[in-house]
């Protein structure tokens, strides 16, 4: 099977400025894909140029095995969601879900679409204000109803932009639970954002593009690297210090409270893992709780790719 | 594509009060004439047919057209032309239409048809309100033709709804240069705007002697041409030349509204 979506040495240049820059990019079938950058990387031009919004200047992209040219592509198998929703705010949500099912081609496609209207606006819990019109609907409500219309065709593939922008946190989780739920059932999903703690809980896969290329792309996890600190929980800091001192290492980094029941965190040196420390101290007559790998946060990864610079610990 | 438009410019209030506001023409007309009937030593600066309506209400469905055509219907052209694709691109609802997909040539064509009907269906409204007010103030008789002959009532009705097509045929050159408009900009009310202005100027231009060089060739040139219905025998000629302008406009410039609108890359 084809991947859902395919860029080539994509590019997007506006006379000297290139917007997107060679991007390489495959997103496979099925996968909940988060798109991550900071504002101005190249993410929403990138999201354009697959829907045929955008001309590109060089590359190719393709989506659902197609070759997208602007104005041409397998689009009626595709939902999207373009930076901010866009409404006739002069009819009711309703009547602009109608005006977009009619708008497209195929008789027999826009009968399936009308008829779907009830279940999206249920979908996304706005069954009540479905006949209030887009004037009176808050940022939130508008961009539900952008979901609505995203999911409004029955698409293979949700391209989405931002898609939490202007939500409270509950409308957030609900979204992110709707999005993991379609992914779940088959639904591939390309969603793009500038909050990593958003994608962290839900994608399969992220790619993180900065200056219009991909820096970085594999799952949360793994793109976050393998860990060298570790944090201890004990119930003497004092006697754990004099035990980890004696356990030597000059990469070992020892913090925390002076004495009583506390944190202490170990950056690990060469040769040294995280059982020989829990073994030293439990040689040692101190009563370990807890013992966690560090990870560095996907938001110092981030800036790491991003900026080009180190985070400082 | 083409009845979604239509249905939507239904629900705006604009087109109703546009609507309401050429209804109201042809009534206003009919009244003023009852209060103070003009004198017959203006009748040069007179808009065509206006002297008649005293007596005969078939003139008044006339001198409404002939009210409405230089402003007003200039402006429904704007906003239903004009506005067409640079109003949906700066609610942004342009690019949702596009990748639902709605095909881009397709767009113009239905919203260009879309347009035609809306201003053909105010030319109409023109038309049947001045009829009801002419014919309830000052009754409907045989007409007189601008040659000194005799129309009857039903001719006459029928080249007043022919006044009426023509007016629309006559208009679709300034239509489809409103749809070209349209595609240059992301503004709504600048597409509106320019494309009123292009319609008055050209019509203004058509009046100015030093510019006869060029008049035959001005979109709005042949929009009197419907007062060759009302000659005997009638001005088909002058009515072909002013037809035919249109048709190369209509014919370019939506050409030229596909093409800028396919290579135009969509960032609004």
């Amino acid at each position: 099977m084809t991947a859902a979506i395919r860029a080539v040495g994509l590019t997007k240049r506006y006379g000297e400025l290139a917007a997107v820059d060679g991007l390489d990019l495959t997103v496979e079938r099925g996968e909940l894909y988060g798109f991550l950058g900071p504002n101005g990387a190249g993410k929403t031009t990138t999201i354009r140029m697959a829907l045929g919004l955008i001309h590109p200047t060089g590359g190719t992209i393709e989506v659902l095995g197609s070759r997208v040219t602007a104005g041409h592509g397998p689009f009626e198998r595709v939902g999207a969601l373009v930076e901010e929703p866009a409404f006739w705010s002069y009819l009711s949500g309703r009547r602009n879900l109608e005006a977009f099912a009619r708008a497209g081609s195929g008789r027999a496609d826009v009968r399936e679409r009308l008829d779907r209207i009830d279940d999206v606006l249920n979908t996304v819990g706005l069954a009540d204000a479905a006949d209030k019109r887009v004037k009176q609907y808050s940022q939130g409500m508008r961009q539900r109803l952008g979901v609505a219309l995203a999911l409004l065709g029955n698409p293979e593939l949700l391209v989405l932009d931002e898609p939490t922008n202007g939500l409270d946190p509950s409308g957030m989780r609900e979204v992110r639970e709707l999005l993991r739920q379609l992914a779940d059932g088959g639904t591939t999903i390309f969603i793009s954002s500038h909050l990593l703690a958003e994608v962290e809980v839900m994608c399969d896969r992220v790619g993180v593009m900065a200056r219009g290329a991909l820096v970085a792309e594999g799952p949360p996890g793994t793109l976050r690297g393998t860990t060298d600190r570790i944090r201890i929980q004990v119930d003497d800091v004092a006697a754990a210090r004099a035990v980890l001192a004696r356990l030597g290492g000059p990469d070992m980094m020892v913090a925390g409270s002076a004495s009583g029941p506390g944190t202490v965190d170990v950056t690990l040196s060469d040769g040294l893992g995280a059982a020989d420390v829990n073994a030293a101290l439990v040689r040692g007559g101190i009563r370990v709780h807890a013992l966690e790998p560090q990870r560095d946060t996907l938001e110092d990864v981030f800036l790491h790719l991003v900026e080009g610079i180190d985070v400082p610990r | 594509m083409f009845r979604v438009e239509l249905s939507k410019q239904v629900r705006r209030w604009r087109t109703w009060l546009l609507a309401a506001a050429l209804a109201g023409i042809p009534v206003l007309v009919v009244v003023a004439v009852r209060l103070s009937p003009p004198p017959p030593q203006n009748s040069q600066d007179a808009p065509p047919f206006l002297l008649q309506i005293v007596r005969n209400g078939l003139f008044a469905p006339l001198t409404g057209l002939a009210l409405v055509q230089p402003f007003f219907m200039s402006l429904a052209i704007g906003l239903f032309a004009g506005d067409a694709i640079a109003g949906e691109a700066q609610s942004g609802t342009l690019r949702y239409l596009l990748v639902r997909p709605v095909r881009r040539p397709r767009l113009i064509v239905s919203k260009y048809a879309a347009a035609m009907t809306f201003t053909g269906t105010l030319l109409l409204i023109v038309i049947c309100s001045g009829l009801f007010a002419g014919g309830v103030v000052f009754g409907i008789h045989a007409m007189p033709t601008l040659s000194g002959t005799s129309l009857s009532v039903v001719d006459g009705l029928v080249r007043i709804l022919a006044s009426g097509a023509f007016i629309l045929l006559a208009a679709s050159g300034i239509v489809a240069v409103g749809m070209w408009i349209s595609t240059l900009t992301d503004s709504g009310p600048g597409a509106i705007v320019a494309t009123v202005i292009v319609a008055i100027a050209s019509q203004i231009a058509d009046q100015i002697p030093s510019l006869h060089a060029i008049q035959p060739f001005l979109p709005t040139h042949g929009w009197l041409g419907y007062t060759g219905l009302f000659r005997f025998p009638v001005d088909l000629v002058t009515m072909r030349e002013g037809l035919t302008v249109s048709a190369a406009y209509t014919a370019v410039f939506l050409t030229l509204a596909v093409w800028r609108f396919r290579r135009r890359d969509i960032t609004a």
